[in-house]
């Protein structure tokens, strides 16, 4: 049978696809004996993946991993994107997280990519999102996925605030862990107590200037008197070193003790060259 | 006057406490209003974590709807767990809202919706902790007004001394006529004090203190009589008449963390006439009032898009009895086809048109497990709670289950009802077997399963078993054991069948605060000094403080909570709710309670939607009528589904 030519192709596609379910049904009924059993409805293809650099600030500092992703989820779906999903029973939205920050830890750097079904621009894109998602999970960029975003991220630049702690007695903290080849701690985790070496995964390490912190967000922390500031470099390796573990060592070994829990920012995630050179603080 | 956060005393504590997400707020459809333009603030508690108590449907329309006001402000506050209650109390941090973080205690009214009496201790943390007293009798003027709603709050006889005042029924309404009052008594300088706005309230909801209980020396409620003028001698429920009128949830508060229920719910119908005997929530919803699928459809639109949710719930205490529920399930699959939208009718009868309206709701979904509930094993246990199942109706609603590709059921049953023996609990079993064997015959397939999810039945008050004897939970538990070994008992049906049960001790507790009277107060004041939280979490409840506290407290008094639970009640007892009025008919109530236990096997009654009225006396004393369609309006396409089995 021949078909007009020039009926473009988005017609062909849909009939195909429309076929194509016809077939699966058929297979699947034939398979159970059965008819009227449900079956997994087709899903379009992804045309195009969006990488989302996007913030946690403020309170929703507090939104662990799944947190954040049950916000996006719900988030692409309020503001319209034609997000594309998996198939099988339970599709879920295509949406892929890089190695969120912890909870509890603000960050300035956060990716996830989109698969979306019909090709968007990056910037309408953003704004729909930051029209629709909670204040403080908060898109900061939306760019093309042309490199494979996640390969590059190797490293984090952190900054930490240290109420109570004066700058002089972080800077000996410092020093000492620094001036050590390895850092042993022991964090709690879900599987039992895991060892890891703190030293090994920071790159830099140092206290920021007073002057540049009082620039920070976080920096004057309610009532608090002199607020040590770190910034540090750390890569990502496995199993992951975090700033807390970082801070585990400088206050068992070098006796760095905040009076009220720490304030972690994640400012940048990226290629170690790229952080181990600029400074984002 | 500026009403301070407590956020920056909060923040500090929050990485020391598991899931800190759940104290900050800030979600998608919730309000932060200026404090200084509002003139009547409510602060709504649901006393129980934040992950229970956001999906709640009643403090998410009454948020809305008091939001929706000018000069009216709504914020929003849960019961925090230990851990963070601890670190509060370290540091000096009040009961705050999660909208703006204001103290509670700065609100004119703390509203508490009570879906569970095992909530009750909660309601103590939260009062204290905003730093509240936590008897009505001590508190001023500058304290706000403690007001309680829900269901549990049908006898609120228990908590009365920790109350100011108590709404029954819808509370759309009555919310805003509360403000009213409030507002005007702000405006005329709070004439007469906290007492003038009390007396104020009595028009439209019970005041607890303005009611005096006396007692006959054994223990028995002599007579509750108003000590003031002007106070009617019994309180009326409220019942919102047209549900379309009133389309809430309309902007669902979206968590970020996680909650037990992630969907959009919209209410299909309210109440329920099927008269099961042990259901409180159809005795004291009555009359039916359904809302129109036009207005079902605009709400599931409007949600839809305004959460991101995927899923859809329609509530109801039977979803499937909406005379519109066909058209309903089929044109919104049709609407949602292809969207990735999942719909789900949480309530399910045993009927065979409830698989029916699944399978057309789960087109595209997986049939992984559906819900039925028998609640009584034997034939003779369904006539006694008036469920109106047969085993035939059982059977061939489960082969259809199956046929279309579910492949678990569960079944819930309840065990130590009225006249309930050890031969009913165990015919469970058999009808488990029975189950199995239907399904692998019409599937062809040995991996279909059953699941039986049993608990302790706990008469409540407003129900026709408000008189009986509560089953002892020795008992409970010795027939749950028995069933858990004729189950497993059975080789080629084990594997296929599961079994969930919960003990009879918690369900001992909760019927004492269910038909308890204002002396039962005292447990519960005993019970949460010495550490009692969350009753309603196996993990947290302890049946032997309950028990130790009990014994103490009421030691002075005649009565036991043997005296409140496992004794039955007769017909000239006056219960402690007596003058709470739901507007069941005392006499009709009995009757059906004596029609349950006739020696002769229990008479059944049918549903007033399709027979004609048997007085229960609700419309009557409420002036309310039942509220159905057909409306004859559709949605989108004209498309039916088959009605298959024998639905009534």
């Amino acid at each position: 049978m021949s078909e007009p030519e020039g009926r473009g192709g988005a017609w062909t596609e849909e009939r195909r696809s429309r076929d194509e379910e016809r077939r699966r049904t058929e297979r699947a009924q034939k398979a159970s004996g059965k008819h009227g059993v449900a079956q997994p409805a087709a899903q379009l293809p992804a045309v195009q993946h969006l990488v989302v650099r996007y913030a946690k600030r403020g309170k929703m500092r507090f939104a662990s991993h799944r947190d954040v992703a049950r916000v996006f989820e719900r988030g692409v779906r309020r503001a319209g994107l034609p997000i594309a999903y998996s198939a099988g029973f339970t599709p879920h939205p295509r949406i892929s997280y890089s190695g969120g920050a912890q909870t509890g830890v603000a960050s300035e750097a956060e990716y996830l990519s989109l698969a979306l079904t019909s090709r968007q621009a990056a910037s309408q894109v953003r704004e729909l999102l930051n029209e629709t998602l909670p204040d403080g999970i908060d898109v900061i960029d939306v760019t093309e996925d042309t490199e494979g975003r996640s390969a590059a991220l190797e490293a984090s630049q952190w900054r930490v605030v240290l109420p109570g702690v004066e700058p002089v007695a972080a800077e000996r903290a410092v020093a000492g862990f620094l001036a050590l080849d390895e850092a042993p701690v022991e964090r709690l985790t879900d599987k039992g107590v895991r060892r890891l070496d703190a030293r090994a995964a920071v790159v830099t390490l140092d206290v920021a200037e007073p002057a540049e912190a009082d620039g920070g967000p976080r920096a004057a922390v309610a009532g608090v008197q002199g607020c040590a500031i770190l910034r540090m470099v750390v890569l990502h390796m496995a199993p992951a070193v975090r700033p807390d573990d970082v801070l585990t060592a400088l206050r068992e070994q070098h006796g760095l003790v905040p009076s009220s829990p720490p304030i972690t920012t994640r400012l940048a995630q990226g290629s170690l060259a790229l952080l181990a050179g600029t400074s984002v603080l | 006057m500026p009403v301070e956060s407590v956020y920056p005393a909060l923040e500090p504590l929050l990485p020391r406490v598991r899931k800190p997400i759940q104290y900050v707020g800030g979600e998608v459809g919730s309000v932060t209003k200026d404090w200084d333009a509002a003139d009547v603030r409510w602060a709504l508690c649901y006393p129980d974590a934040y992950e229970v108590g956001l999906p709640n449907q009643g403090v998410q329309i009454l948020y809305e709807v008091l939001n929706e006001r000018d000069g009216v402000l709504a914020e929003r506050t849960y019961t925090v767990w230990p851990d963070l209650e601890a670190l509060m109390r370290e540091h000096g941090v009040p009961q705050f809202t999660v909208d703006a973080h204001r103290p509670v205690s700065a609100f004119d009214v703390l509203g508490v919706s009570f879906a569970t009496e095992m909530a009750y201790t909660n309601l103590l943390t939260v009062l204290d902790l905003a730093g509240i007293p936590l008897f009505s009798s001590e508190r001023s003027v500058a304290h706000p007004l403690v007001i309680a709603g829900g269901h549990a709050a049908f006898n609120p006889e228990p908590i009365a001394d920790f109350l100011d005042a108590v709404v029954l029924g819808d509370g759309e309404q009555a919310v805003l006529a509360i403000t009213d009052l409030i507002r005007d008594w702000k405006r005329a300088g709070q004439p007469g004090g906290r007492d003038g706005l009390l007396l104020r309230l009595a028009t439209v909801a019970y005041v607890p203190r303005f009611y005096d209980v006396s007692y006959h020396p054994d223990g028995r409620i002599s007579n509750v009589t108003p000590n003031r003028q002007g106070v009617s001698s019994s309180v009326s429920k409220h019942t919102v008449m047209d549900l379309d009128a009133w389309p809430y949830p309309r902007r669902p508060i979206v968590p970020v963390a996680e909650t037990v229920h992630e969907r959009y719910s919209v209410e299909i119908f309210r109440g329920c006439t099927r008269g099961c005997r042990f259901c409180q929530a159809g005795m004291i919803t009555r009359p039916v009032r359904e809302r129109s699928i036009t207005t079902v459809g605009s709400m599931v639109a409007g949600g839809l898009a305004a959460s991101g949710f995927d899923e859809v719930g329609l509530l109801s205490l039977s979803s499937a009895d909406h005379s519109e529920i066909n058209e309903i399930a089929v044109d919104l699959a049709d609407c949602y086809q292809g969207t990735n939208v999942g719909l789900s009718l949480p309530s399910t009868r045993v009927d065979a048109f409830n698989v029916t309206l699944a399978n057309e709701l789960s087109r595209n979904g997986r049939r992984s497990g559906l819900t039925f509930a028998p609640e009584g094993g034997s034939e003779r246990m369904r006539k006694v709670i008036n469920k109106m199942v047969t085993e035939e109706d059982l059977l061939r609603t489960v082969t259809t289950a199956y046929a279309s590709g579910w492949r678990q059921v569960k079944l819930y049953f309840m065990c130590g009802l009225p006249t309930e023996t050890d031969a009913d609990v165990l015919a469970i079993a058999q009808l488990a077997r029975r189950v199995i064997a239907a399904g692998r015959e019409a599937t062809g397939r040995r991996d279909i399963r059953c699941t039986v999810s049993i608990g302790a039945f706990v008469p409540k008050p407003h129900t026709p078993f408000q008189w009986a004897a509560q089953c002892a939970p020795e008992v409970v538990d010795a027939r749950l054991r028995a069933l858990g070994g004729a189950l497993r008992a059975d080789r080629a049906y084990g594997k296929s069948i599961g079994f969930r049960y919960h003990d009879g001790q918690p369900g001992l507790i909760e019927g004492l605060l269910s038909r308890g009277d204002r002396r039962v107060g005292g447990v519960i004041l005993a019970a949460w000094r010495e550490g009692a939280r969350f009753d309603g979490w196996s993990e947290h409840f302890s049946f032997e403080r309950w028990m130790r506290c009990a014994e103490s407290t009421l030691a002075t008094e005649p009565v036991d909570v043997a005296w409140y639970t496992t004794r039955e009640r007769d017909y000239s007892e006056v219960f402690p709710w007596d003058h709470l009025d739901a507007g069941l008919d005392r006499d009709w109530l009995w009757q059906d309670w004596q029609d349950s236990i006739a020696p002769e096997g229990a008479a059944e009654v049918e549903d007033c939607r399709w027979t004609p009225c048997y007085e229960c006396g609700v419309c009557s004393a409420m002036g309310t009528e039942i509220q159905v369609g057909p409306t004859g309006e559709r949605l989108d396409g004209r498309r039916l589904l088959p009605v298959v089995g024998g639905r009534t």
